[in-house]
């Protein structure tokens, strides 16, 4: 069973957005989609400015198995990158909560945040799709 | 996944907590707990225990089955000595590789080993191919392969005698009172072992070997990038049927008596245009292998270009090395600019990435030759 902190909020791509309380998040991926990529080996980040909506794909991350598109939560001008991720993508997988996220966001528009889903929804989303893997 | 075969393991991987996959009919573990990683980088540290019960395992018995089975692949099958080893391919009529194999001499018989994916084709091939004298029997056994620097001393706690063999040599062993086949071969680049055993003691031998402090059980997905970085083909990928062994870079494949001048010249399916490309030099692409810069990994199908922005070749296996620690591919790229040490651009996401074509193995091989 995934790691699913009660204080973050979720979506149901399996990223996870921590409000900072000053108007910016910090956003990752979740323990369960770190756990379904498998060993992290790359990592495209984004450039620090850059203005996205939410549902916009600004990165791709790469596991030994497989490619994947990150897409933006939420709405806002990207205020910071993990450049640390660049030489240790294998970060995302050994602290995706903590040390391995990704990027802040200085938010839009702060009522965006509701749009989220809270750690009890997510982890019923993980629960139902681990069922139909087996 | 219920339609899926089993290999006598498969209790076993569920218990070590293998991911399950499909692969060539089988539900095979891509992984364990341990990670794809982890395991590449304790197969080339320690040792690794991999299932390849999926492939096919053969015997071909009869009056004369060397020289039967020469009419199929481009091999020296006739020279081969009682206890050796060899890679060879099936070809088809123009030449393209139908699959490759490991035959070995057991004295009475040969043993031949094949790609699970095309167990059927070629177990049909050589019934019709090697003439109502000789006999191709499929096995009932299961097959293991211990691989890594470890393997020796693991392998000198159950059965001393089958560490004197060197690469590429094959004998016959009793181990926990059953016949096992033993060869000092591997798909990994690594010294090591492939194990045949009967398919009711694999379980108990397997159990053995994951018991030893050396040994973790090694998943497909580690299969795939250490056999990658050691520069071995996979067919489907790699290889296909309109790939001739002269593209492949497999021309060693082709053995001495069977070619131009040789005492047993031509005489395998497609010998005319294979023999020709290699006297001729006349084809038009070739199998390279590619470094890469930076930590993107370049995977299969991704097209490659020159200086000039010509699209000169197409990557059949890519994938992060983690031995090497930078991304390594195989491809096929046109003749005139495969030249070592040559930089090529790899189209990822519409990004130009440099690769330089590199000799193989990416790692050096650690091959027990005595």
């Amino acid at each position: 069973m995934s790691d699913i902190p009660n204080n973050l909020l979720y979506t149901d791509s399996h990223e996870w957005v921590l409000d900072n309380g000053d108007g910016t998040v910090t956003v990752g991926i979740t323990d369960h989609a770190q756990d379904a990529l498998g060993d992290v080996v790359f990592v495209e980040l984004p450039e620090p400015g850059r203005e996205l909506d939410a549902g916009d794909e600004f990165g791709v991350i790469e596991s030994v198995k497989a490619a994947s598109d990150l897409y933006s939560p939420l709405a806002g001008e990207i205020v910071e990158v993990n450049e640390s991720l660049e030489d240790a993508p294998e970060t995302i997988n050994d602290s995706p909560y903590g040390d391995g996220w990704i990027l802040k966001l200085q938010l839009t528009d702060q009522g965006d945040l509701e749009s989220l889903i809270s750690a009890e929804a997510y982890r019923e989303l993980v629960a139902a799709e681990e069922d139909q893997d087996d | 996944m219920s339609d899926m075969k089993q290999t006598p393991l498969f209790a076993l991987h569920q218990e070590l907590g293998g991911k399950m996959v499909p692969f060539a009919g089988y539900s095979m573990p891509v992984q364990y707990p341990l990670g794809v990683k982890k395991e590449h980088e304790h197969t080339r540290r320690a040792c690794g225990l991999f299932d390849v019960s999926h492939m096919g395992q053969v015997t071909v018995t009869g009056p004369t089955p060397a020289k039967a089975m020469e009419t199929l692949v481009t091999a020296d099958v006739v020279g081969l000595q009682k206890g050796g080893q060899r890679y060879a391919l099936f070809t088809n009529g123009e030449g393209g590789i139908l699959d490759d194999l490991m035959i070995v001499n057991q004295g009475d018989s040969l043993y031949v080993v094949v790609n699970a994916a095309c167990k059927d084709q070629d177990l049909a091939l050589m019934r019709t191919g090697l003439g109502a004298d000789h006999d191709v029997e499929i096995l009932d056994r299961g097959l293991l392969a211990l691989q890594g620097p470890d393997a020796t001393a693991v392998m000198r706690r159950l059965c001393p005698a089958a560490c004197d063999l060197v690469f590429m040599q094959h004998d016959r062993f009793e181990i926990m009172g059953h016949e096992t086949w033993i060869s000092r071969s591997g798909y990994t680049g690594e010294d090591g072992f492939e194990i045949s055993v009967p398919s009711g003691a694999a379980e108990a031998l397997a159990r053995w070997f994951v018991d030893q402090p050396e040994v973790e059980p090694i998943g497909l997905g580690a299969r795939d990038s250490l056999r990658l970085e050691a520069g071995l083909c996979l067919y489907g990928h790699d290889l296909d049927t309109t790939t001739t062994p002269v593209e492949a870079s497999l021309s060693w494949a082709v053995g001495k008596p069977r070619r131009v001048g040789g005492e047993r010249e031509a005489g395998f399916p497609g010998a005319d245009r294979v023999l020709h490309q290699l006297q001729a030099r006349d084809h038009r692409r070739r199998r390279v292998g590619l470094l890469g810069e930076g930590r993107a990994p370049v995977r299969e199908g991704v097209e490659l270009f020159d200086v000039n922005d010509r699209m000169v070749g197409q990557v059949t296996s890519g994938s992060f090395g983690p031995s090497v620690g930078a991304p390594v591919a195989m491809a096929y790229v046109a003749v005139e600019v495969a030249e070592k040490g040559a930089t090529l651009y790899a189209d990822v996401r519409g990004k130009r990435l440099p690769m330089v074509i590199s000799p193989m193995p990416f790692v050096p091989a650690n091959y027990y030759r005595g």
